[in-house]
């Protein structure tokens, strides 16, 4: 049991894989130019589906795969032309799927009828496919596989009928001359009772064995049991199939075929090659696969052509015509095998538990790594060398060690990057607009967890573009850009952390009506200046929203400030840069592992805190001279030619017994992602470390300046700075008498006074 | 780390909110301590471990009774000052002040008291309701009931109610959300 539910779990894994492989291959499937790899891969996809389904008893959901994957085989051989409403329909029904699956994991039973719709579509595709298909049926099809198939079944199996009355009339092509250059192959197929059981379909595999080459079927129905006594669960067919292939198709693309039931079937290749074969001797060819299992041996041999004699194989020999068979995709071979297995990438499934112990473990490594470190400081110079050394080299390990366990967690954007063309397909069908989407940096890494988080801001801020930012195309044409807006999205690593971009080249924001909204909701005292980079960013309050009507999309007024808390959770920060008329530029940063980080450790008062070692610049001394005041109520310094605000984190923080006067103590010059600097004045810098970045919210809740907590050698927790919410505080806080409590009131600071300060800053 | 006792299964999480709400007749265990001269309970099955104090590190800009967070093998918990949250001040630590480690839903955290007094078995029947109370003089809510021990008056909480608020995220702060960076 425990082991079923095992397998279960993997199938369920390796389907979501497959539903996204799917949907990134329909998504590229576009009218006019198809890519016969991508059909077949989104065909192998939803198969495999299936069969694993079918293996589990997920009966509604094989049943709904298969008129999917019908649709998908006549795709596959032309038949169905690719339009927009087709590749729609299938979006649909590989998100129907989706649905099914989580049911069936869930163990629920998914609505009765949640299928039909979306098979009716599927049918339509077919339906108007058929008719002109090439041939009626011939016969009504046996009552073997399912039910709703008959469409589809008729004209093979009507085939196949047609060829048994073909074979009793004249016997077997087997004897007949072999056309020049050609190969003929000679399958027996002999599936057990229960193939179909597990959402195999042979008729498949016979129009898989078609695409080869030439290929005569000759069903077998000597096992077919009168109608009372049918069984129609089960097949009672065989089958024996005489294939002419061009000489490039191989044994590997015949067994490929059979990939999938291998196990279930007893099957009999061999070949047969002209006598002029040009082709030196490969291997003895007809080695038939030995029969499985004793039931299929016991079925009467077929009076076809068994067993041939054993000539030469015509097996891959390139030197023949390179060109015209190669052609043919390797995929297109299988519709069940293909290039399934395909090039073994050498990756394992591990589960997500393992490598987060693993990450704890080197976690807890790092900490007692600094411990010893710190205790190894008091020992006299000069006497531990080797002592000393060891533990440099030890420190080295650590870190390489660190490194590549966070690389295992590491994914590339694309994962999530690749969801956004439905998205933005999705969007610009809703609002009518015409949206390019262009993305690019999909291979930049970051941890696994940051990318999962990545979906739902992104998701938002992209469909806000869309909506509130592209114009419409008419309106576009007017103004003179090009009808199709586009949205860039792109993805790099910038000094530590990980910056996604979303541009568009819409209208971009209309601070008129972000102020007077803002101040119509109470979010801004009527008659406040703003910036504009302030305006700006008003839209990222909380129930603020500019849309006048509410549409399907946004403007429900839960969005940007929802995007900016999940970010804010991340550790990461937004910002959005704005030029009316040419369009916006939202800015994600993003720190690249949630688990470590490089920091320098100081001490305030009694505490000691973790400043990122990315924020920081330098940290310096200053004379009496670089200090100045300003309109009396912050400090600045000059530094390097620049006046930087100084925020003594004391002040901010509340912390008793620290040094107040900067010339006393240090100032650590820190840097902010967007450039601004800003003087944190601390006691002491005492050291760079690595620290093991611990959650504070997981038992308790976030803090203003704080991004998260650490454990330092000697086992005692240190907060980590977050230097961008230092600089919010101070700014909010130019008193630094009463730091206030997080409730503090929510109106706007005098502006005036900030803007002040700002120009001062940057200049 | 070596003064910590666990004294209960974690695999047991009690719904704290219900403290009293057992059924009828049955025994529950309250782990009791002091604070000053009262006496407090908390149902045990909340009670992941009683540890001895040690140093915390400040959060800023905290109400007084959020002492700190402290390092629990790994985790980082928040500790609370029981006196504090009760108005009688900051604990002036010393080292026979324990650590109660609870459970509270998905939460780990730990209040400072003075000292453990008694593990109680008390039947449901024998809580009696708190007083009314003129609720701005004691916030009632998170007395979940009262217990007489041998003439001692054992105060029982609901844990769960006792830190209410504190694990909201208060992150809803306009004004931090004007800037971005």
């Amino acid at each position: 049991m425990d082991d079923l539910s095992r397998f279960k779990q993997t199938y369920f894994d390796e389907s979501a894989e497959l539903l996204a492989v799917a949907e990134a291959g329909l998504l590229r499937l576009a009218p006019g130019e198809v890519d016969m790899d991508e059909v077949n891969a989104i065909f192998r996809a939803v198969h495999s589906i299936k069969g694993g389904g079918g293996a589990f008893g997920f009966n509604d959901l094989v049943a709904f795969a298969h008129e999917f994957e019908t649709v998908m085989d006549g795709v596959r051989n032309a038949e169905i032309p690719v339009t927009t409403e087709l590749v729609d329909t299938l979006i649909r029904a590989n998100d129907l799927l989706a649905r099914l699956l989580s049911h069936a994991s869930d163990e629920t039973e998914a609505p009765a009828g949640t299928t039909d719709d979306t098979v009716a579509a599927l049918r339509r595709f077919l339906g108007k496919d058929e008719t002109p298909a090439e041939e009626p049926p011939a016969a009504p099809p046996p009552a073997t596989v399912y039910p709703d198939d008959e469409d589809d079944e008729a004209g093979i199996f009507g085939d196949a009928l047609a060829a048994i009355q073909a074979a009793r009339d004249d016997q077997p092509a087997s004897g007949g001359p072999i056309p020049e250059g050609k190969v003929r192959w000679t399958i027996v197929f002999r599936p057990k009772a229960e193939l179909l059981l597990s959402g195999n379909e042979p008729t498949y595999m016979l129009r898989a064995l078609r695409r080869l080459g030439e290929a005569e079927v000759v069903c077998h129905l000597d096992k077919l049991p009168s109608l009372r006594d049918l069984d129609a669960e089960l097949l009672h067919l065989s089958w024996t199939v005489t294939l002419l292939a061009d000489p490039q198709v191989d044994r590997a693309q015949i067994d490929d075929v059979f990939e999938f039931v291998a196990d279930d079937c007893d099957i009999r290749i061999s070949a047969e090659a002209p006598p002029p074969a040009v082709i030196p001797p490969v291997e003895p060819a007809s080695v038939p696969q030995p029969a499985p299992v004793s039931t299929a041996a016991n079925l009467p041999q077929p009076a076809a052509p068994a067993a041939p004699p054993t000539t030469p194989a015509a097996t891959t020999s390139g030197s023949a015509k390179p060109g015209d068979g190669a052609k043919r995709p390797n995929g297109g071979a299988g519709g069940t095998g293909g290039d399934h297995s395909g090039p073994t990438t050498h990756t394992i499934r591990v589960d997500l538990d393992k490598i987060d112990r693993l990450v704890n473990m080197v976690g807890e490594m790092v900490i007692t790594q600094a411990m010893i470190a710190e205790h190894l400081r008091d020992l006299p110079p000069g006497q531990f060398q080797e002592l000393l050394e060891g533990l440099e080299g030890l420190a080295q390990h650590t870190r390489e060690l660190r490194e590549s366990v966070m690389s295992i967690r590491a994914q590339p954007v694309s994962s999530v990057f690749s969801r956004m063309p439905r998205l933005v397909r999705e969007c610009a069908a809703m609002t009518g607009k015409e949206v390019m989407l262009v993305t690019s940096g999909e291979t930049t890494e970051v941890d696994k967890t940051v990318v999962e988080n990545l979906v739902d801001p992104l998701t938002h801020m992209i469909r806000n573009s869309i909506d509130h930012g592209l114009e419409g195309p008419d309106e576009r044409e007017r103004i003179g850009k090009p009808r199709a807006g586009t949205v860039h999205l792109s993805a790099a690593h910038r000094s530590g952390r990980i910056v996604i971009e979303v541009t568009d080249d819409g209208r971009g924001i209309n601070r008129a009506k972000v102020l007077s909204k803002a101040i119509e909701k109470g979010l801004v005292q009527p008659g406040a200046s703003l910036s504009d980079e302030e305006i700006d960013n008003l839209i990222f309050l909380p129930g603020f929203s500019t849309a006048d009507q509410v549409s399907n999309l946004s403007g429900r007024g839960v969005g940007m400030d929802v995007v900016r808390r999940n970010i804010s959770s991340l550790g990461g920060r937004i910002g959005v840069y704005s030029t009316p008329g040419e369009g916006s530029r939202f800015v994600l940063s993003l720190p690249l592992t949630l688990a470590v980080l490089d920091g320098m450790v100081i001490s305030v008062g009694e505490e000691r805190f973790v400043l990122p070692l990315t924020n920081i610049v330098e940290s310096l001394r200053p004379k009496p001279a670089d200090l100045h005041g300003l309109v009396n109520k912050c400090d600045v310094m000059m530094a390097r030619g620049e006046y930087v605000r100084l925020v003594h984190l004391h002040r901010l923080f509340g912390i008793p017994k620290a040094i107040d006067d900067a010339t006393k103590g240090l100032v650590v010059l820190v840097e902010t992602e967007d450039g601004s600097r800003l003087g944190l004045v601390v006691d002491e810098v005492l050291g760079q470390q690595q620290v093991v970045i611990k959650s504070l919210e997981a038992n308790f809740r976030r803090l203003d300046g704080v991004a998260a907590a650490t454990i330092l050698g000697d086992g005692r927790v240190a907060l980590i700075l977050d230097v961008a919410g230092l600089r919010e505080m101070s700014r909010h806080n130019t008193s630094g008498s009463d730091a206030g409590s997080p409730s503090a009131s929510p109106s706007l600071p005098a502006p005036a006074d900030r803007s002040d300060q700002r120009q001062r800053q940057t200049v | 780390m070596s003064s910590s006792t666990a004294i209960a299964p974690v695999s047991s999480r009690a719904d704290l909110s219900a403290a009293g709400s057992a059924a009828n007749g049955t025994e529950e265990q309250y782990v009791t301590f002091t604070v000053g001269s009262e006496e407090y309970g908390v149902n045990i099955l909340a009670v992941r471990e009683i540890r001895g104090w040690t140093p915390e590190s400040r959060l800023p800009n905290l109400p007084d009774y959020v002492r700190g967070v402290i390092n629990l093998r790994g985790i980082i918990i928040p500790i609370f000052d029981l006196r504090a949250r009760f108005g009688g001040g900051l604990t002036q630590v010393t080292k026979r002040h324990v650590v109660v480690v609870m459970q509270v839903g998905e939460r780990t955290r730990g209040i400072l008291v003075d000292a453990i007094s008694d593990i109680l078995a008390i039947g449901h029947d024998a809580i009696k309701p708190p007083p009314d109370v003129d609720s701005g003089l004691i916030d009632a809510e998170y007395l979940s009931g009262l217990y007489t021990a041998e003439n001692r008056m054992v105060t029982l909480l609901n844990v769960g109610k006792l830190f209410a608020g504190e694990h909201v995220d208060q992150d809803a702060m306009p004004r931090a959300a004007l800037e971005t960076t």
